[in-house]
């Protein structure tokens, strides 16, 4: 009887949560699928179905294909790099080092910061300054000038290059012949300029990995590490055949985070470069602001919406179906 | 790390599926009229509601005095300037679609004349037409006709119905440069685009870049092209893009493609990272008698009053190179939205926006100069028009007149769109066939071109 009268209340205490959920979330979520099958193209809804017409559309657009391009390379870039700072850094914290804290709260406090003022910053330090025009002209600041690099080699941001297959290379004519000629394409490759939004990113979230490691690190035994080195393991092989695996579920956790971060990434990029050059740092969250409030054009962006969607629930879904399966054998 | 427990992730989805389906039953049936009804004030004055996105400057202060002229002709009217800041009205456009949408719109609103307007509002039927306005003021005679063609649209049996007042006008083709540097290396500002690429040739070898672009914001760029495309096709030919008398495959086109795809070798690099006005800012020296990081920029003619207000006097200006007799314009217009709650007023309150002596008001301010072509003599008392707004009003009467694309004239807003996908792409891959076909495409997927 008291567990029912337990249960009653909690039910009670988190249905409004779960209806303003559903309402504004998942409601708003089949609203936007909805809307995506329907014509509505100027201000004046309407709701004529066109099929999947808008998704057809999309594919077709060259930028809303470099925005795909933008969003993997960005993703991996930006995840690889932080997880490897982060156990990096939560290893170098661990040694039992005097001040810890002090240390700790320098490396995470880039995360407190927001994303726009971390933008409007790394912008300036990576402003490449005039290119060297003239034989009297150069005129580097920012990094370019802490460092001596020439503005013309580094262009960070207003990089419009972007490394690619070229169709006339040896692998290209190669990948051409056995019908994966789409390979060279500029749609395919890693965009300069982007790297230099990983690199804002990267020192913005770096820090927070290193907590999560931290405080997996934290929660191994010290038995275990023990044991391993009583059977005669060196410190190498007791990091990667004991701690690494154990840290397996903080590795998880943080990937998903990050991802989630770098698939819906907008403010850092519209902070440092908007669009960028010939589109390097555009990304689908900019392009669907863009043609649904900028050029009306609703059932598209909400198309776009929806595909960023899908794309997100590819990478959270089998994070939440594993977890949850962790939780049922514990 | 533990999510809750199934039983509650299944009620969460049961409650989703049950809550959305009534939320999309209720907003399938776009609400009426909610908000029809006039807010009243104690003192009997009817209040009209103008939403812009002037909140500082000289726009602000000249919009706030021709809305004081207004209330103070006006005792029992009291227009508010409800403005939402944001550059060159992003977010003000944004805001004011949500409320548009919702059948509560403001009484007026700032918009740019031209399909802007007409595509955004006007065909999906949110405004009515000024046509009365237009017939009482004389305006069809004191505009010229080339305004009148942006600001009209027809209706189904051909007949020509105005939709906005345009209050101010800019120039989008101007060249602006610093003088200093043209005399110190004896060159000519150019009024061709060959005579162009050998001042920039020159000034290349100087060390200065020649023309400074800041197109963070895409549209600079656009600009460029759009100013090319005037000088190789003319005022007709460019004016026939937009309306599918030019077709986008003719070799003029072709020719302007090339010329940008030229021009853009002579820019700063950064480009992509500046604004307009920190690129308009590399003419100004660091210091008198240095050299400036570069000696031109192409923009409109609301650099005069970035480089006033940096206290730079040393620039000169032309008509962009090819373009000289032709006014690639652009103009701040209001309208009459339907759901307007107090018509009326809004009507009196435009016939001042639209007269001589508003635009006079106003402009000064503005740094642009009126779109009435019997204004252009403020009363001594009243701030006076500046040497370049002089110089832009005599052009303005004498030139042909063609609508900016970049800023809501000439084409549909997705149009636009389209268009600045294309000129984008063309960065990274500057091939000119490329881009005249996307041109192309964009102009049959707006259902202008076959």
């Amino acid at each position: 009887m008291r567990i029912r009268r337990d249960r009653a209340l909690s039910l009670l205490v988190i249905a409004p949560s779960v209806l303003a959920v559903a309402i504004f979330v998942y409601g708003l979520i089949i609203w936007t699928g909805y809307i995506s099958t329907v014509k509505w193209a100027t201000l004046r809804p309407d709701y004529s179905p066109v099929g999947l017409a808008n998704y057809m559309s999309i594919f077709a657009n060259n930028r809303f294909l470099m925005d795909i391009r933008n969003t993997v390379v960005f993703t991996i870039f930006f995840i690889g790099a932080s997880l490897i700072i982060g156990l990096l850094l939560a290893n170098l914290i661990d040694r039992k080092i005097r001040h810890e804290s002090i240390f700790r709260s320098i490396i995470v406090f880039p995360m407190a910061v927001s994303f726009i003022v971390t933008g409007v910053v790394w912008k300036w330090i990576l402003s490449p300054g005039l290119p060297a025009v003239g034989p009297t002209a150069a005129d580097p600041h920012g990094v370019n000038q802490l460092f001596g690099l020439d503005p013309a080699t580094f262009k960070w941001l207003t990089d419009p290059q972007v490394l690619q297959l070229a169709p006339d290379s040896p692998a290209g004519k190669v990948l051409h012949d056995i019908g994966l000629g789409f390979v060279t394409s500029p749609n395919i490759g890693i965009p300069v300029a982007l790297l230099s939004i990983v690199l804002a990113a990267v020192w913005q979230m770096s820090g927070f990995v290193m907590i999560l490691y931290l405080a997996g690190l934290r929660a191994i035994p010290e038995e275990i590490k023990e044991a391993a080195r009583v059977d005669g393991a060196s410190e190498w092989r007791v990091f990667r055949h004991v701690v690494f695996p154990l840290l397996t579920p903080i590795t998880l956790s943080a990937m998903i985070i990050l991802g989630h971060i770098s698939l819906k990434i907008y403010d850092l990029t519209v902070a440092m470069s908007g669009s960028g050059p010939g589109f390097a740092t555009d990304t689908p969250a900019l392009f669907m602001w863009q043609t649904a409030f900028r050029d009306g054009e609703f059932g598209r962006g909400a198309a776009v919406a929806i595909v960023m969607l899908v794309i997100i629930a590819v990478v959270v879904v089998p994070y939440l179906v594993w977890n949850r399966r962790q939780g049922v054998e514990a | 790390m533990k999510l809750p427990s199934r039983r509650i992730l299944a009620v969460i989805s049961v409650v989703a599926l049950v809550a959305s389906a009534c939320s999309s039953s209720a907003t399938s049936a776009p609400s009426t009229g909610a908000a029809s009804v006039a807010p009243s004030t104690a003192a009997g004055v009817t209040p009209i509601e103008v939403v812009s996105w002037w909140t500082t400057g000289g726009e602000a202060s000249g919009f706030n005095a021709i809305i004081a002229k207004f209330n103070t002709d006006n005792p029992t009217l009291q227009v508010t300037n409800s403005a939402i800041a944001g550059g060159a009205g992003s977010n003000a456009q944004a805001a004011l679609q949500n409320r548009v949408l919702n059948g509560n719109p403001p009484d007026s609103f700032q918009v740019h004349m031209g399909h802007e307007l007409l595509d955004t509002y006007v065909t999906p039927g949110y405004m009515d037409n000024l046509d009365d306005l237009y017939a009482a003021n004389g305006w069809t005679t004191q505009f010229p006709q080339g305004v009148l063609d942006i600001v009209s649209a027809k209706d189904s049996s051909g007949t020509v119905h105005y939709y906005s007042v345009p209050l101010d006008i800019h120039r989008a083709n101007v060249l602006w440069y610093n003088k200093t540097v043209f005399t110190a290396n004896s060159l000519t500002p150019p009024t061709t685009w060959d005579q162009f690429f050998t001042d920039a040739d020159a000034l290349k070898a100087k060390g200065i870049t020649p023309l400074a672009v800041g197109d963070n914001g895409i549209w600079a760029t656009g600009m460029i092209l759009e100013s090319i495309l005037i000088s190789t096709l003319g005022a007709d030919g460019y004016i026939g893009l937009w309306n599918g008398k030019t077709s986008w495959t003719d070799s003029k086109v072709t020719d302007g493609l090339n010329i940008y795809k030229k021009v853009l070798g002579y820019v700063n690099s950064d480009h992509a990272t500046l604004t307009w006005d920190q690129a308009a800012d590399y003419l100004i020296p660091a210091s008198a008698g240095a050299q400036p990081k570069a000696a031109m920029t192409l923009m409109g003619d609301w650099a005069a009053g970035e480089f006033d207000n940096k206290g730079f006097t040393d620039y000169g200006w032309m008509a962009a190179p090819g373009t000289d007799k032709i006014y690639d314009t652009l103009a701040d217009s209001f309208g009459l939205p339907t759901k307007a709650v107090n018509k009326a007023g809004v009507k009196l309150f435009l016939t001042l926006l639209g007269s001589a002596a508003g635009q006079d008001i106003f402009n000064p301010y503005k740094g642009s100069i009126p779109a009435n072509t019997t204004a252009g003599n403020p009363p001594a008392s009243a701030k006076q028009y500046s040497t370049y707004q002089k110089w832009a009003m005599g052009e303005w009467k004498a030139d042909a007149i063609v609508p900016s694309l970049e800023h809501g004239a000439a084409a549909a807003p997705s149009w636009k769109g389209a268009w600045e996908t294309a000129v984008t792409s063309f960065v990274a891959n500057p091939d000119v066939p490329t881009l005249q076909a996307a041109l192309a495409q964009a102009c049959k997927d707006a259902s202008v071109c076959k």
